[in-house]
């Protein structure tokens, strides 16, 4: 009787636990939409802010945002998926590959904001870009990176080793097996992870702080060596650095609403390529 | 004297970092014929059988010593590319591991890599190898379909014929039977007897009486070393040594 009863109580703390995640979430999600959704309109996304970001939309902040994830899909994704090639494929167990291995865990437990003070030093300063889409879009690569590596390498150990011994077993070379017979199987998987990556660094506010994001600019950036405006940070000072903050209150739902939005549909599109991608594997 | 053979196996030691794995392994293999390998779990059958097309180069920490001649060259030495030997010595696994393709295009493989054929003849190979495997009657109007949808049998039919459209001299197989229902494993066997027309055929397998059916040389394998090797009639029915005897009628093993 009594071992019944500690098992009804264990079963009912972990259901309780799970539907605490679920009613966060919806708590967020609800507040957000039902707060953000009055100022979304045609002209929110598509108009600059105006008199004061009192008025008008958040699309240079928009471009912004999806200029830096350009950037930084271009660096984190291949960068990421050859060194998890090499990881994965080619390297040996040894001193090298295991300081590799601690480098890239280290590497996502630095804080965004050093990220950002290590962007600045390195992009804006040393190399020279300024600040700027290209500085900020690096610094967001790098800050991904770990998770690229990751999410690359997984997706490897998935393909059976059969499919890399069947091939080898046929005359193929190292570099042929891999390039025909495990990559197309691994990159739907690599793509779900860099996605998950990337819809979190889109987020991020600390590292493009200091390399490119502006507080308020009168026009669209010209180059990938200009300053731009980005979603998370827009948000962030007209929470907290505006003048009149009750006044923008709104257009901060707003802007939330529209990060949300683009985050969640990142993550959608990885778990529907991750869907397909098993559909395919079962033929 | 040595092309009398096709493979001849001088004083092979291979070790797995400091485990000694074979132990002085000699071995002749005649062409044209069935080699079965027998003995229990773990003694190195499979090891030898991957040394023979230089499978175990994939594995790190191996050292081979000794020699492996395929017609008179020695396919052990650091010099010679494993990739050109896998061409000549084909190998089917213990799991049929068919590729997530076509079936076309898994027989296809192998004929890719080397990338001078051309789509006919790639189309007429294709053909060729699995009439040879026997299976080209159960999938002649379905190519197109996925290799993953074949019964087990098939699967490992279909790895038979993508090992011998790349038209190796000898083919090494791995169990090629021990996952499959009898009728399939007689397919299988059937299937040996017809190659060794063509193939040198080596074959590990843990089931005795399919030895006893498939092969014309036996060889007993026991912690690493090769124990006894003679005519398979001869070694089921009258083997020399004690220890073959005792595991071929089940007293140890």
């Amino acid at each position: 009787m009594k071992r019944k009863w500690s098992e009804t109580l264990g079963f009912l703390i972990l259901t309780l636990s799970g539907i605490l995640v679920i009613f966060i979430l919806g708590v967020i999600l609800f507040d957000i939409i039902s707060k953000g959704s009055s100022v979304i309109s045609w002209e929110f996304l598509t108009h600059p802010p105006r008199e004061g970001m009192t008025k008008g939309g958040i699309f240079p902040a928009i471009l912004g945002t999806f200029l830096v994830s350009m950037i930084t899909v271009l660096f984190a994704v291949p960068l990421g998926m050859f060194a998890a090639i090499y990881l994965h494929e080619y390297a040996r167990a040894g001193r090298l590959t295991r300081l590799i291995r601690l480098s890239i865990r280290n590497l996502s437990g630095v804080p965004s904001i050093v990220y950002g003070l290590f962007g600045v030093v390195i992009f804006v300063q040393t190399l020279n870009f300024g600040t700027s889409i290209l500085s900020a879009g690096l610094t967001l690569g790098l800050l991904t990176l770990p998770w690229t590596i990751t999410a690359c390498e997984e997706a490897l150990k998935t393909v059976p080793k059969s499919y890399r011994e069947g091939a080898l077993a046929l005359g193929a070379t190292k570099w042929y097996s891999i390039r025909t017979n495990v990559l197309p199987y691994a990159i739907p998987g690599m793509l779900t992870g860099t996605i998950l990556g990337l819809a979190r660094a889109s987020g991020e506010t600390a590292p493009i702080l200091f390399t490119g994001a502006a507080f308020f600019l009168p026009h669209l950036p010209k180059s990938i060596f200009d300053q731009f405006m980005a979603l998370p940070y827009h948000l962030y000072i007209l929470a907290t650095q505006h003048h009149s903050i009750a006044l923008v209150r709104p257009i901060a739902y707003g802007t939330a609403l529209v990060l949300l939005a683009l985050v969640l549909t990142l993550s959608f599109t990885a778990i529907m390529v991750r869907y397909r991608f098993r559909k395919k594997m079962k033929g | 004297m040595s092309h009398q053979f096709k493979i001849l196996v001088r004083h092979l030691n291979f070790f797995y970092g400091d485990v000694q794995a074979l132990k002085d392994i000699n071995l002749e293999i005649s062409p044209n014929h069935v080699t079965a390998l027998i003995g229990p779990s773990g003694c190195g059958k499979t090891t030898f059988l991957r040394c023979l097309n230089r499978m175990n180069d994939t594995i790190e920490g191996i050292r081979m010593e000794g020699e492996i001649l395929l017609d008179g060259t020695d396919i052990c030495s650091r010099e010679v590319d494993p990739v050109q030997v896998r061409r000549k010595v084909g190998m089917v696994f213990q799991k049929s591991n068919p590729f997530p393709k076509t079936i076309f295009e898994n027989v296809a493989y192998g004929l890719r890599i080397n990338g001078n054929y051309s789509r006919k003849d790639i189309e007429e190979l294709v053909e060729k190898s699995l009439k040879d495997s026997a299976l080209w009657d159960e999938v002649s109007d379905r190519l197109e379909d996925s290799a993953m949808e074949l019964s087990g049998g098939q699967q490992q039919r279909l790895c038979i014929a993508r090992a011998l459209a790349v038209k190796p001299d000898v083919l090494l197989m791995d169990e090629p039977a021990s996952a499959l229902d009898p009728i399939a494993t007689q397919k299988i066997e059937e299937l040996i007897r017809i190659l060794k027309t063509k193939y040198t055929i080596v074959i590990v397998t843990h089931n005795m009486q399919q030895a006893a059916r498939v092969s014309d040389f036996t060889g007993f394998f026991y912690l690493g070393e090769l124990i006894e090797v003679d005519r398979t009639d001869k070694i089921f029915t009258r083997p020399a040594l004690k220890r073959t005897e005792d595991y071929i009628t089940g007293r140890f093993g």
